[in-house]
């Protein structure tokens, strides 16, 4: 379908490759992505979870913090400024996970961040490229240089089967931990890897030059371990895993407190902490940590089999007036074979085991709020 | 069997009419995962939501292409949704109706019309 505002869809390195492959396109962050390919959506999901998926991330924005000072713990105690996370503490060769907070404490993006000896190393997401790039020249131009990286595609190799298969590309790869990232090489080609990813399963990521990509996308199809994975596979892994969604879990609406993604603000940086506070919004948050939120993003599991989507009101009785709070990502969890899906609640309803009602199309049906993941995560610690 | 421009396929059987989703429908839904049918024993009206069919990635709504009375819904989708994929225009029936009138039918398109339709 010809959309007018295709004409301006960015394309990956990769966009040849999923076309060869029967990808089906869609518009995704203003970038043309492949939704599913011809084995589909279910099955997808599954062989990543048995095997291994490779994934086109190249729409996600990489970005090089590199400290005016030549000294690396600068960058971090300037890159401190804007997020919740003792970066400090990172060392070289690790990765942590992080979100950019504004002055009411909302999330204006979640990112990882890398310590790479002599610089920081961020990835963030698509939709948020433009806004996050301003955001850190604004607060962290005095201190860091900031470069975005437009000539490298990045790719994510994730389930049981990827630590053999790049071992066996890239050597010096399987021995890596969750979280490390490093320099290795495939031939001659230089790899930005990391140990981590979107689906629960253990997998890396891979930052390679934009003009080996195909080649190295190549190399790893040819194993009959691997295959393609779409969007769409890619969104109900991470739900099963429990992992937000910028701009569907978590948003400039929601804190880090509410969104339950305390484990992500060290020690250092709360009350009492070395360096407590000093990010956007920490009066907020640091209180939110002390008293608990209003709210909480919760698990939830739909009785039976029709899933409860994004925007699903909840509420505590089936007769209940008031919602009690809203689902902000829903559909069908393959490997647990049931509807799985993720909101917000009210806190006293937010325990575990709570019944609570989800209105599908004007009808009341029962859900239970449960722990997350859905399906255990399997990273290589 | 007839075809309506929503993808749904109707096949008369005695003086009922079987309804469905065409092989197309589904496999531009992708992978079905559940299907919510009708009560037996309702009376509908042409477009009448009737049936929601939730896929991995949407729900999407199949309308009633008659007038008539549900006299019997599948019982197979409820524990095996994905019928739909495998088996569209056979297995994965969604309802009989018994029509207001038979000749509605006809109205809608054969098998070469509906194939000119989606090729």
């Amino acid at each position: 379908m010809a959309d007018p505002s295709d004409a301006a869809l960015k394309r990956t390195p990769l966009f040849d490759l999923h076309e060869r492959l029967g990808g089906k396109m869609v518009p995704f962050a203003g970038w043309e992505m492949p939704v599913q390919y011809p084995l589909g959506v279910m099955k997808e999901h599954l062989h990543t979870r048995a095997a291994a998926g490779l994934f086109d991330v190249s729409h996600m924005g990489q970005v090089i913090l590199r400290p005016r000072s030549g000294n690396v713990e600068d960058a971090a105690l300037a890159l401190e400024r804007l997020v919740p996370v003792d970066l400090l503490a990172l060392k070289a060769g690790r990765q942590r996970y992080a979100m950019f907070t504004d002055n009411n404490g909302g999330i204006l993006d979640d990112l990882m961040v890398a310590n790479r000896g002599d610089h920081l190393f961020v990835v963030v997401n698509a939709s948020r490229v433009e806004a996050d790039v301003a955001h850190m020249r604004a607060h962290l131009g005095d201190d860091c240089e900031i470069e975005v990286i437009s000539d490298r595609a990045l790719v994510a190799l994730q389930g049981p089967a990827a630590a053999d298969v790049l071992h066996g590309i890239a050597h010096g790869t399987g021995t890596m931990k969750f979280m490390d990232v490093g320099i290795f090489h495939a031939g001659s080609t230089e790899l930005w890897v990391s140990r981590s990813g979107y689906t629960g399963e253990d997998g890396y990521e891979i930052s390679v030059p934009a003009d080996k990509a195909g080649i190295l996308a190549q190399l790893l199809l040819e194993k009959p371990e691997v295959e393609a994975i779409g969007l769409g596979a890619r969104d109900s892994l991470r739900l099963e895993a429990g992992l937000c969604l910028y701009g569907s879990d978590i948003d400039e609406g929601t804190t880090p407190v509410e969104a339950d993604l305390t484990w992500a603000i060290q020690k250092a940086r709360r009350k009492g902490g070395v360096r407590e506070g000093g990010f956007p919004g920490a009066e907020r948050i640091l209180g939110e940590l002390a008293e608990g939120a209003v709210r909480s993003r919760v698990g939830l599991l739909p009785e039976g089999r029709a899933p409860m989507r994004g925007e699903t009101q909840l509420f505590a009785a089936e007769d209940a007036e008031l919602s009690v709070g809203q689902i902000t990502s829903g559909g069908f969890g393959p490997s647990v074979e049931r509807p799985v899906a993720m909101g917000y609640v009210a806190t006293p309803h937010a325990a575990s085991g709570t019944k609570l009602w989800g209105e599908v199309r004007g009808k009341r049906m029962p859900v239970t709020v449960a722990d997350t993941p859905f399906h255990p995560h399997s990273y290589k610690r | 069997m007839k075809y309506t421009e929503d993808h749904e396929w109707l096949k008369p059987e005695g003086d009922l009419v079987i309804v469905g989703i065409t092989k197309h429908a589904a496999e531009q839904l992708g992978d079905i995962v559940f299907v919510e049918l009708p009560e037996a024993g309702g009376k509908v009206s042409k477009g009448d939501n009737v049936v929601v069919i939730e896929s991995v990635k949407a729900a999407s709504d199949i309308l009633a292409p008659i007038d008539g009375e549900i006299v019997e819904v599948n019982p197979a989708l409820g524990d095996n949704p994905s019928l739909v994929n495998e088996d569209a225009t056979g297995a994965a029936w969604f309802f009989k109706m018994r029509p207001a009138n038979m000749a509605d039918v006809d109205g809608y398109m054969d098998e070469s019309a509906y194939n000119e339709l989606i090729a």
